[in-house]
């Protein structure tokens, strides 16, 4: 959460606390007020209007205690309202007590009489008649995650009431919303549409029969037509489930679909059967049913037989095994073509002629659609590691004697094989951790008013060319006092530093921050986190640590969808090319001479307000040469610190094909791998937090200069 | 051009937290503080109304009603905020002409899937 959020959440809790700071004296003198005239019915609804207003609105800004408690006594006030309770004594008694707990409560929700809540609740109880108790659970707006699965076949029939306008419904806003869930074909039927001198435009005299191929579930569907009606006709039919896909004969046929649906009896068909025309015309002609809807059921004949081919088809070709070595060899040639394919377009970019560059411009597009296709064969679906999860949190949560429910959304995101292979120990480690450390045992959970039973979430979502994992659970989460203790004892951060919460949680992330035993029994968290984050670093991602005390800890990843190509900055230092990952670039500024002179001892740059530190590849990298008088800094932020990196030219952003520098390389710091650039030259691609690393040691001890260069230690 | 959309609540903790909510999402918003004052206030430009249904003076029932009566806003949409879950309630708001409604209490992203189903 960030900051500006906070605040203005805080603005909306103090708005209402001034909100209830009226309300709660104009309680107390209504409530006395009924005591002299307990048959006052304005009364009545002034001390439930009150009660409503404090329970609505102290749920949806935080206050959830208020709101249960006020709950009960709003029910009660609501039954006098309805004439099933008598104002008594007793029950004004318990709601002038009660209006002072909850003044307590507003006031300070650490420090309250649980005791004396309870006992007024129980009080309350005796005095209402039983089946009020609870109330049921809200419907509303709310986003169901289907698992996503089979295309499947709805039919929808949507008669709308003909006033329908009059609730400020517009049908075809619904339409839209259907289209919005797949693929759907939408067939109006104006057959009810009376001659235009007859007409009464505020009256709605079309209906619609739509044919839906979709994922989602009859609910998603259900959802879009929420707020209609029931005098509306709505008919949601599933006509094609993944199951039935082995039906010899294909779909129904026409006549079938019509009886089904009830526009014909199968009598009236059978007698029209008699004679051999094409059945829809006949039907038709023999007035039994009206051209559009003859026109639905052939539309649906056809959109369910397509499907049934394209899954006939997905079967087969499901049971195909590659060996991952052979798909390995394929996402290379790719990489390949992408480079050779970017040659020709260079040798081609300044060429006349007018068809050479048109077979140029169709590689290209057929090069990219092939790379995406390839790529795409190596996806899987990250649920496929869910199960394991699961039993970790199993076994895990019963050897702790705790209680804990794992929670998974997003089984469909899909990454990169090697990806999540790669990212299962860390995940594992990170559950273990929540398991471990973050969620209470069940009876410390029940004195601190949380469920007994914990929560860990675990949400896997793509956002953009990442998919991003988040693991949070509802435990005691970290204390950022504690951890900012731990990392200066531990000389991690020096005194006197100012940090962020956040930036102070993922210190967590450091190493040597921290030894399981030392922290497990302060705040949770620390157990070997710097080698989780070494993992996620090595797969190009990026690892960050949220937490609010008392109520849990985020953990988000970040990672690439793919490891074999990726979005790069080209630059250039002397005769050398480098790539720079484009997801860790944040912006390119100048470093004139001038600017150099004037800051000869230590290497920083000013950005805005603040002195950023940088370091030259070419002396990282031992390139001979002069700097040109202006350089270019490209400034990369890692999850440590923004850091620039001069370099003498910034030459653009490209497609990058990632490729291995073999056994011999493997340990060279700062270089992740290379590319093949369109003029056959090669480029570096860098790793950037070995170099933001050198560059934080380098300014805390800005005498070692000579660290620069190949450092080839084993990290 | 942006919409404009009324809040109609007795609460001011709700009127600003909707109204936020809204503005945040770039529409504009019109305040009232119960029915009454929302008649008064419903002229020119309001695409939808949020309403709620027990306020003093004019109740948001009587208020469908009155705006459904006023040219030029019979169509539009009309959203119930409602802690009753109890249908008879909701019944009648959707008999005066209430489009849909909420139950309280709500979190913003519930409001704003609400006004953008109902106002495209």
């Amino acid at each position: 959460m960030t900051r500006e959020n906070m605040s203005d959440k805080e603005k909306m809790q103090q708005a209402f606390l001034e909100e209830a700071g009226d309300l709660l004296p104009e309680l107390e003198t209504a409530l006395l007020e009924l005591d002299s005239d307990p048959g006052d019915a304005d009364l009545v609804n002034r001390v439930f209007r009150a009660l409503h207003t404090i329970k609505g609105s102290g749920a949806m800004f935080g206050f959830e205690e208020v709101a249960e408690f006020t709950h009960e006594l709003e029910n009660a006030f609501e039954m006098v309202r309805c004439g099933e309770l008598q104002v008594s004594k007793e029950l004004l008694d318990l709601t002038l007590s009660a209006k002072d707990q909850i003044q307590n409560l507003l006031g300070d929700p650490q420090d309250h009489d649980q005791e004396a809540m309870q006992s007024i609740l129980e009080a309350l109880k005796e005095i209402l008649p039983l089946e009020h108790s609870t109330q049921g659970q809200g419907e509303g707006l709310e986003e169901e995650q289907q698992p996503a699965g089979e295309k499947l076949v709805y039919r929808i029939r949507f008669k709308p009431e003909k006033s329908i306008f009059a609730t400020g419904t517009n049908p075809l806003h619904l339409l839209e919303e259907i289209r919005e869930l797949g693929q759907a074909c939408v067939i109006a039927h104006g057959e009810d549409i009376p001659p235009l001198d007859k007409i009464d435009p505020e009256q709605c005299h079309v209906w619609w029969d739509i044919i839906l191929t979709t994922t989602q579930g009859k609910n998603a569907i259900q959802d879009v037509f929420i707020f209609v009606d029931e005098d509306s006709e709505l008919n949601i039919q599933l006509i094609d489930h993944g199951t039935e896909s082995g039906q010899a004969e294909g779909y129904r046929r026409l006549g079938e679909i019509l009886t089904e649906r009830g526009d014909i009896s199968r009598q009236e068909l059978e007698s029209v059967l008699g004679n051999q025309k094409r059945l829809g015309e006949l039907l038709i002609q023999a007035g039994l049913v009206s051209r559009s809807q003859v026109e639905t059921a052939l539309v649906e004949q056809q959109t369910v037989r397509k499907l049934q081919e394209e899954r006939t088809r997905d079967v087969s070709s499901s049971s195909v095994r590659v060996p991952a070595a052979k798909l390995d060899d394929l996402v290379n040639l790719v990489g390949e073509l992408v480079i050779a394919q970017a040659k020709l377009t260079r040798m081609i970019g300044d060429h006349e002629n007018r068809e050479l560059k048109n077979i140029s411009e169709e590689i290209e597009r057929l090069s990219d659609e092939l790379r995406d296709n390839t790529l795409g064969i190596r996806m899987l679906p990250i649920g496929s590691s869910f199960g394991k999860f699961r039993r970790v949190v199993r076994d895990l949560s019963s050897q702790k004697g705790k209680e804990i429910e794992l929670v998974t959304e997003g089984a469909e995101t899909e990454l990169d094989k090697t990806v999540i292979e790669r990212i299962n120990d860390p995940l594992v480690h990170l559950l273990r951790n929540s398991i471990d450390h973050g969620i209470e045992s069940p009876a410390e959970r029940v004195r601190l008013g949380k469920p007994r039973q914990g929560t860990i979430t675990f949400s896997a979502m793509q956002s953009g060319g990442n998919v991003v994992l988040t693991i949070r659970d509802d435990g005691r989460g970290m204390d950022p006092e504690v951890i900012k203790a731990k990392a200066l004892e531990k000389g991690i951060i020096p005194p006197g530093a100012e940090l962020s919460g956040k930036e102070i949680l993922n210190l967590i992330f450091l190493p040597g921050f921290s030894t399981s035993r030392e922290i497990s029994d302060i705040s949770g968290r620390g157990v070997g986190m710097d080698v989780v984050k070494q993992n996620i670093n090595a797969l190009r991602g990026r690892v960050e640590a949220d937490s609010i005390p008392g109520q849990g800890s985020t953990i988000r990843i970040s990672l690439p969808l793919t490891l074999a190509i990726i979005e790069g900055l080209q630059v250039r230092v002397g005769e050398q090319y480098f790539i720079i990952p484009l997801s860790v670039v944040s912006e390119c500024v100048e470093l004139t001479s001038e600017e150099k002179q004037n800051r000869s001892s230590g290497r920083l740059i000013p950005l805005r307000d603040t002195l950023v530190p940088y370091i030259r590849l070419r002396e990282w990298f031992l390139i001979e040469g002069v700097p040109p008088a202006i350089e270019q800094v490209v400034m990369v932020s890692s999850t440590q610190m923004t850091v620039g990196l001069a370099v003498d030219e910034v030459i653009g952003q490209q497609q990058t094909v990632i490729k291995n520098l073999g056994q011999a390389y493997q340990d060279v710091q700062g270089i992740y791998g290379a590319t093949i650039n369109g003029d056959g030259s090669i480029a570096l691609i860098l790793d950037i937090e070995p170099l933001v690393r050198d560059v934080r040691s380098n300014e805390s001890n800005p005498a070692v200069e000579s660290s620069f260069g190949f450092n080839t230690e084993a990290s | 051009m942006g919409k404009t959309i009324m809040t109609v609540d007795d609460s001011s903790s709700v009127r600003q937290m909707v109204s936020f909510t809204l503005k945040d999402a770039g529409y504009s918003v019109v305040e009232a503080v119960d029915g009454k004052d929302a008649l008064q206030k419903l002229q020119g430009q309001v695409d939808m109304i949020i309403t709620d249904l027990n306020m003093p003076n004019m109740d948001g029932i009587e208020l469908i009603k009155n705006v459904r009566a006023t040219a030029g806003y019979k169509f539009i949409p009309i959203v119930m905020l409602t802690t009753e879950s109890q249908n008879e309630k909701k019944q009648e708001g959707k008999q005066a002409g209430a489009s849909g409604w909420i139950v309280k209490p709500f979190k913003p992203p519930q409001i704003l899937a609400v006004v953008q189903k109902l106002l495209k």
